[in-house]
């Protein structure tokens, strides 16, 4: 077994680098959609301000765009730098959607990224926005096919484990593509993106109406975000929802936590609004409970229960038992391949072979653990219970906010009263980070949640790191932390000094005099 | 099993070629963007000049970065073992490269929006080490997988690695360091003589010229400290090439020059070495003479005969242990199983055509040189 320091920081070392690649991810989904909208208007109208804000805005893309594919590949490498047993073990599933992810998507955004810039005055109109185009469906296939590898590690359809590779392997590649969880996941992800997308864009347009300062561009800006904002915040609570269910069949464990339901309730069960809840007495304090609500929406239906945590240990303990029997199964196997008695042994209780394997944190000999550290291992299957409980509840609030705040822009937009009230304008400002704050929380749910297991019911997460040696861990995180914390600051002085230089001192927006040859400096001067 | 077309056997095989090609994609395509990075600070000596450099490769460098992307992806999907342990073993090695290429699409993109002369002189250092230090990293990594790396298994396959980051850094292995620099910027040389006039094309044709001298020279000196100066490894018997992938299995000899049987078994095989020479000697004589896209022809000819010669040295070993040679990996033992390999072909086959369609479109659409005119033009120039 790795040493627990090494696997402690491998994961804060994921946690990190993950979560802080996906301050950009999202906003690469929802910016690169809006951006496709806007030139599509620009190409069907032929006004050139449509035109100066999809510059404008490619901009602040182009930014963002960089730092995700920056903070993107260290991704990549991880799995096989810190995480060596999980890609020895999974491999044969997980690599196939993540190497299909690069030939279908990456590849696309990556090549059409580059035209997408430098292509303006080689590309008819109608090309340069089939680029535009690309290179967003190649961000959002990029997300599917990533989602399609994390659904599996929620839920792992499709595969088997092999005692002669030591390994699990692929029966059913379509069960793991058309996985429910990934499907669900997917959806929800890409909405979350969307939703960013068009707070930033409110953001920025509504400081400069503050500000009066490119009012014309800020408004129609803000028109498109609202109305992609909208549909966007509403069908990320709906997807969520749907996410909720999936997750309800098939991960209880990660339900109950966010719930904090320690027992089973009689169905349908209530929602906990408020509780601070106690890990070590597994029990809730100053709970307020609201009666059905949780039932109805885990389960969609008055007379199906959802299993408590408490109830949920005991099964647990029992496919532990029953690893138990699978791993001795394969240790036979192992020394004779033909003995058919281990096979059936084997193929019998294999699916509980993960659970055995959490024994491995206190003894190797795992056929011969104590009652006690089957209890152990059995509680240690109930992940952090207040972080998830309170993730879930901030991430739902910003949810339901988004939709009441993009109504009430689409309702200004259609009244075209958008910069009329300083304090909505405000109010669009200040709800900056709020989104970012719910992706972050909504990855913690579904990855935090997700513990102890790196891949749900099969493999726990201590024993699938790589036996590193500790300075190797502290060296690598120092150096994540200390570039990454350098580059926030670079990107957010570059955002702040584009936004603040605005899109007509940006060269590109007001063409130079000396630029009247070109096309496009013909076309800006006709609009104006 | 039965419904796959393929037998396991040629699927491993076919894996292994498409390993190679991957990495030959990788080595051509954003070889040379790494290559016009570690020439930066050598050909282009004012801010004009520099960002005249960029941005020859700024339109394709991402694109292009996507074959190490994919390969590294690949790798995880097709040789999963080989996955696991060279990127945990080399664990430094790998942190020092990501280092080195964050460093490139930031350095991009932030250099020239901020006019100030140390700014803009700290992104050209990173851009160099975002060139330099890869180029470096990879080919010491060739050379170790032809000194065998200390790694070991234990019955559930668990890896252990027994070396630390300073042990790679052997003198074989930053001679195959060498070779990689020497050759990839020879072929950015050749990149900037297509795309670039004047005295930065001019020194590039000079230094890479010399690189691909240099690169020659280093490549025979690499081959015969190979023959005489470095053990190969041989598996005992005959192997099941469709068994399941376990590298436990098998036994293996060890000898000096034993990396030199495949060529004296096969001495057809001969001509990827010769061709590496040749294909490199070429490109300098080309770069002299200031015709860039044929060295550039030349150069890529060079990069793919070298890769090839390491693949056919070590088939069928992808890493060799050094310290217990029967936990090596071998295309046989480390795949992953019938089904991904088979599906997986089918992905590569739908598409990387389509790949090398679109983006040789991208590069019809640029081509014409980089002239200082273009980037006052475009607003998005780096």
């Amino acid at each position: 077994m790795p040493d627990m320091t090494v696997v402690e920081l491998s994961r804060l070392q994921f946690a990190l680098t993950a979560m802080y690649h996906f301050l950009f991810v999202p906003l690469t989904l929802g910016l690169s959609f809006m951006i496709a909208i806007m030139e599509s208007v620009y190409v069907m109208t032929g006004r050139d301000i449509w035109r100066r804000m999809t510059l404008f805005w490619g901009t602040l893309f182009g930014i963002n765009f960089a730092m995700g594919v920056a903070t993107g590949i260290v991704m990549e490498f991880q799995f096989g730098m810190n995480w060596s047993y999980y890609s020895q073990y999974v491999g044969d599933i997980f690599g196939a959607p993540l190497a299909i992810e690069g030939l279908m998507a990456f590849f696309l955004e990556a090549t059409f990224v580059g035209l997408f810039f430098f292509g303006w005055d080689k590309l008819s109109k109608v090309k340069h926005l089939m680029v535009t185009w690309l290179v967003a469906l190649g961000t959002n296939f990029s997300a599917l096919w990533i989602l399609i590898a994390n659904g599996w590690m929620q839920y792992p359809v499709g595969a088997k484990f092999n005692p002669a590779t030591m390994r699990m392997e692929i029966t059913d590649f379509m069960a793991v593509m058309f996985n429910p969880v990934a499907q669900a996941k997917f959806v929800h992800t890409v909405s979350a993106g969307y939703v960013l997308g068009a707070v930033f864009v409110m953001a920025i347009s509504a400081f400069y109406l503050l500000r009066g300062r490119h009012v014309d561009l800020a408004k129609r800006s803000m028109a498109v975000a609202a109305s992609f904002g909208l549909a966007a915040s509403l069908s990320v609570v709906v997807l969520g929802d749907e996410s909720g269910y999936v997750t309800g069949e098939n991960q209880k464990m990660k339900l109950a936590a966010i719930e904090a339901m320690w027992e089973t309730e009689p169905a349908p069960a209530g929602f906990n609004a408020f509780a601070i809840p106690n890990q070590e007495t597994r029990t809730n304090e100053y709970a307020v409970h609201i009666p059905w609500v949780m039932g109805l929406i885990g389960t969609r239906s008055f007379n199906t229960e959802i299993p408590g945590i408490d109830e949920l240990v005991e099964r647990a303990e029992e496919r532990i038992r029953n690893g138990q029997v699978a791993y001795a199964a394969l240790q036979q196997l192992r020394a004779d391949r033909s003995d058919m008695h281990a096979k059936a042994m084997f193929d019998l209780h294999w699916q509980d072979m993960g659970y055995a394997l959490l024994l491995k944190r206190y003894r190797e000999d795992i056929g011969n653990a104590t009652e006690q550290e089957i209890d152990k291992a059995a509680i240690d299957t109930i992940p952090r219970v207040a972080p998830l409980f309170w993730s879930f509840r901030l991430m739902a609030g910003v949810g339901f906010y988004f939709i009441a705040f993009f109504a009430l822009a689409f309702w200004l937009a259609t009244v075209r009263k958008l910069d009329r009230y300083r304090w909505f304008l405000k109010l669009a400002l200040y709800s900056l980070p709020l989104p970012w704050l719910a992706i972050e929380a909504g990855w913690l749910i579904a990855e935090y949640g997700r513990q102890p297991w790196i891949i749900d019911g099969v493999l726990p997460t201590f024993l699938a790191a790589s036996g590193l040696k500790l300075h190797q861990v502290i060296i690598s995180l120092t150096g994540f932390v200390v570039i990454y914390t350098s580059l926030a600051v670079v990107d957010v002085y570059l955002l702040r000094k584009m936004i603040l230089k605005g899109p007509d001192d940006m060269p590109g927006g007001e063409r130079r005099p000396n630029h009247e040859g070109t096309p496009l400096a013909a076309a800006s001067s006709t609009a104006a | 099993m039965d419904t796959i077309p393929l037998d396991y056997e040629t699927l491993r095989l076919i894996w292994w070629l498409l390993l190679g090609i991957l990495l030959i994609g990788f080595a051509v395509m954003d070889g040379f963007d790494l290559g016009v990075g570690a020439l930066l600070p050598a050909v282009a000596r004012t801010d004009a000049e520099r960002r005249l450099v960029l941005n020859v490769i700024g339109p394709v460098w991402e694109g292009n970065q996507v074959w190490l992307i994919v390969g590294g992806a690949a790798i995880f999907a097709a040789f999963p073992a080989l996955y696991a342990v060279s990127f945990s073993g080399f664990y430094l090695a790998m942190f020092l490269i990501l280092f080195a290429l964050i460093l490139r699409p930031v350095g991009f993109k932030f250099r020239s929006k901020v006019e100030d002369k140390r700014w803009r002189a700290v992104w050209d250092w990173g851009l160099f080490i975002g060139g330099f230090v890869p180029a470096l990293v990879f080919g010491v990594a060739m050379g170790n997988v032809l000194l065998g790396a200390p790694f070991h298994f234990d019955d559930t396959l668990r890896i252990y690695y027994t070396g630390g980051f300073f042990a790679l850094l052997s003198p074989f292995a930053l001679l195959c360091g060498l070779v990689s620099v020497s050759m990839l910027v020879a072929h950015g040389a050749a990149m900037l003589t297509i795309k670039t006039d004047g005295p930065v094309a001019l020194r590039a044709r000079r230094y890479g010229s010399l690189a691909a001298l240099a690169t020659a020279v280093l490549f025979v000196l690499a081959g015969i400290w190979v023959a005489f100066g470095i053990t190969g490894h041989a598996i005992v018997g005959v192997t099941d090439t469709a068994a399941a992938s376990n590298p436990l299995f098998k036994q293996v000899t060890s000898a000096t020059g034993g990396w030199m049987a495949n060529y004296q078994a096969m001495p057809w095989t001969w001509i990827f070495p010769a061709l590496g020479v040749l294909g490199a000697l070429l490109s300098a004589l080309l770069l002299r003479a200031g015709r860039g896209g044929s060295a550039f022809l030349a150069s890529a000819l060079a990069i793919a005969s070298i890769i090839l010669t390491e693949g056919v040295a070590v088939f069928p070993f992808l890493l060799p242990s050094s310290t217990h040679p029967s936990s090596s990996l071998t295309l046989w033992d480390s795949s992953s199983s019938h089904m991904t390999l088979f599906v997986m072909l089918v992905v590569s086959c739908l598409f990387l055509p389509l790949i090398l369609l679109y983006t040789s479109w991208v590069y019809r659409v640029l081509r014409g040189k980089v002239s200082p005119e273009s980037l006052e033009q475009n607003h998005n120039s780096y």
